[in-house]
């Protein structure tokens, strides 16, 4: 699906990483980042594996703790929230993981049906099986409602845990890789979904790639992790348009190559 | 030297912080009564059929290799008091606690260290569900209802298998056999194999999820968590068994 013009409130900022540092042992991840997600907004954040972008949106859901720096996130700073403040925070963060962290034990119904039936326990049975059934749907795997995880493709799980993050309806989606490992053919269908949530479901994105198709289709705007720290921002033209040996590799491999 | 004597500090450290953790989410709601309940099922009530066999062994091996030693005094009419002391003193909670650092523990390490690594734990987490709570007491409490009942359950079995090998060579009616064998064994035998089933189901269950819970990334970490959790389990096990007797040879 081909992305369409989104309304994005530039006054809202939905996510404010400010001065944000990172280390693990003598490894400095981060250096002193600062990014804002607007609402509305597909934010995509490009750089090579193991420049800590995975490390920036756990950061931002509270897997993980900044060494110096806040993080604000609809309005809550990350860091001064109790464990079950952090809990009600996370049930508008939708995240999307890199190899889809399906429950492997569970179906598809059950791993989609599991935050529901814990986080609205008000729900009866044909409540929440409409509610999957629906979110199912969306993703096109109403017929995957009774198989386990290990009987699906790289791309169905994908999108069965896209939709699992999606049965809350949260306010901001946090996409780690969504393409990673897929042939180009599911890619396409990636972006599309991830274009097709953000307008269905009114959502705040950050999509963390280095997947340049994926990050052009999909991105309103884009940042790039260079050495720790995001020196190259704006649109797809603006980050690409450099002579900088660190970033002219990326454009080059994906479209030259 | 000095950079290993501060990891075996920090292993210490976090091990405590894992213990407190533990007991204070255990008697914090909401409670996981669902949760636990399945987990009883899939710890417990799958190993009844194994746990009896091995029972039924012991107790059956343990009464024809005793016999021999009192023939030579007249005192075959002893048995059933020597298969009670031994079996509810020392076999029933230690043989239940030996299998089931094998079959629960490597199942809840590999499970829970396959969970870590595939980022499932994490998913948990982000999806508003306390992953600690959810995985790692669940585990804890259900260990811990589960290994006494099964040792119960094996000393049952056990006593059994000694008779059937009793009178393979004596007249010995079931009632009189489970008659001799009550005589022997009073309550606080009883309750010293309770209390050893209980600390050994909350070891096991503490050590496995512990490793389980802490491994690290990689199929690699999957393999050496199931298998630390049976070493560490099997370890501890010993250790306390040797501890628990000292402490009741003291007491009595």
């Amino acid at each position: 699906m081909a992305k369409v013009g989104n309304v994005i409130n530039y006054e809202d900022c939905v996510i404010h990483v400010d001065n944000v540092s990172k280390s693990f042992g003598d490894l400095h991840v981060l250096r002193n980042v600062d990014l804002k997600l607007y609402n509305g907004e597909n934010l995509v954040v490009l750089g090579r594996s193991g420049t800590g972008k995975s490390v920036l949106i756990k950061l931002i859901s509270g897997l993980l703790k900044p060494d110096t720096g806040d993080i604000t996130v609809l309005g809550q700073r990350v860091n001064d929230l109790t464990e079950k403040e952090l809990m009600q925070l996370r049930l508008r963060i939708g995240f999307s993981f890199q190899n889809s962290a399906l429950y492997d034990s569970m179906t598809v119904r059950e791993n989609l049906e599991f935050p529901l039936v814990r986080n609205k326990r008000n729900l009866t049975r044909a409540e929440i099986d409409r509610e999957v059934e629906d979110v199912l749907d969306g993703v096109g795997l109403l017929q995957a409602l009774n198989q386990m995880p290990s009987e699906l493709s790289g791309g169905q799980k994908k999108r069965i845990g896209i939709a699992r993050t999606l049965i809350l309806r949260p306010d901001i989606m946090l996409y780690d890789e969504p393409t990673a490992g897929l042939d180009p053919i599911t890619c396409l269908d990636i972006n599309g979904l991830i274009n097709e949530v953000q307008e269905r479901y009114k959502t705040s994105s950050i999509i963390i790639t280095h997947d340049l198709a994926c990050a052009k289709m999909v991105g309103d705007r884009m940042v790039m992790l260079l050495d720790g720290k995001f020196e190259r921002q704006g649109t797809f033209e603006e980050i690409f348009d450099t002579d900088d040996t660190r970033v002219k590799p990326f454009y080059d491999y994906n479209f030259i190559v | 030297m000095g950079r290993k004597f501060n990891n075996l500090l920090l292993e210490f450290a976090r091990l405590h912080r894992f213990l407190m953790r533990v007991l204070r989410e255990a008697v914090s709601p909401p409670y996981e009564f669902k949760e636990i309940v399945r987990q009883c099922y899939e710890i417990g009530w799958k190993s009844f059929p194994l746990i009896g066999l091995t029972g039924f062994i012991v107790g059956f091996v343990f009464t024809k290799q005793s016999r021999p030693s009192l023939e030579d005094f007249g005192a075959t009419s002893w048995l059933p008091a020597l298969i009670s002391i031994a079996i509810v003193r020392a076999l029933a909670p230690l043989v239940t606690a030996l299998i089931a650092s094998g079959k629960v523990g490597s199942q809840i390490g590999a499970e829970l260290s396959s969970m870590n690594v595939t980022e499932q734990i994490d998913a948990m987490e982000v999806s508003g569900t306390n992953p600690f709570k959810f995985l790692v007491v669940s585990r804890i409490i259900a260990t811990t209802i589960m290994i006494p009942i099964l040792c119960f359950y094996i000393a049952g079995i056990g006593l059994f298998g000694g008779y059937l090998s009793i009178i393979g060579n004596d007249q010995l009616s079931l009632l009189s056999f489970f008659t001799q064998v009550f005589d022997k064994i009073g309550f606080v035998d009883i309750f010293a194999m309770t209390l050893r089933a209980v600390v050994f189901g909350f070891t096991i269950g503490f050590a496995s999820c512990y490793v389980g819970y802490y491994s690290s990334k990689g199929t690699e970490g999957v393999g050496k968590a199931a298998n630390s959790a049976v070493v560490a389990s099997m370890f501890t096990v010993f250790i306390e068994e040797l501890l628990i007797v000292q402490v009741l040879s003291l007491i009595s």
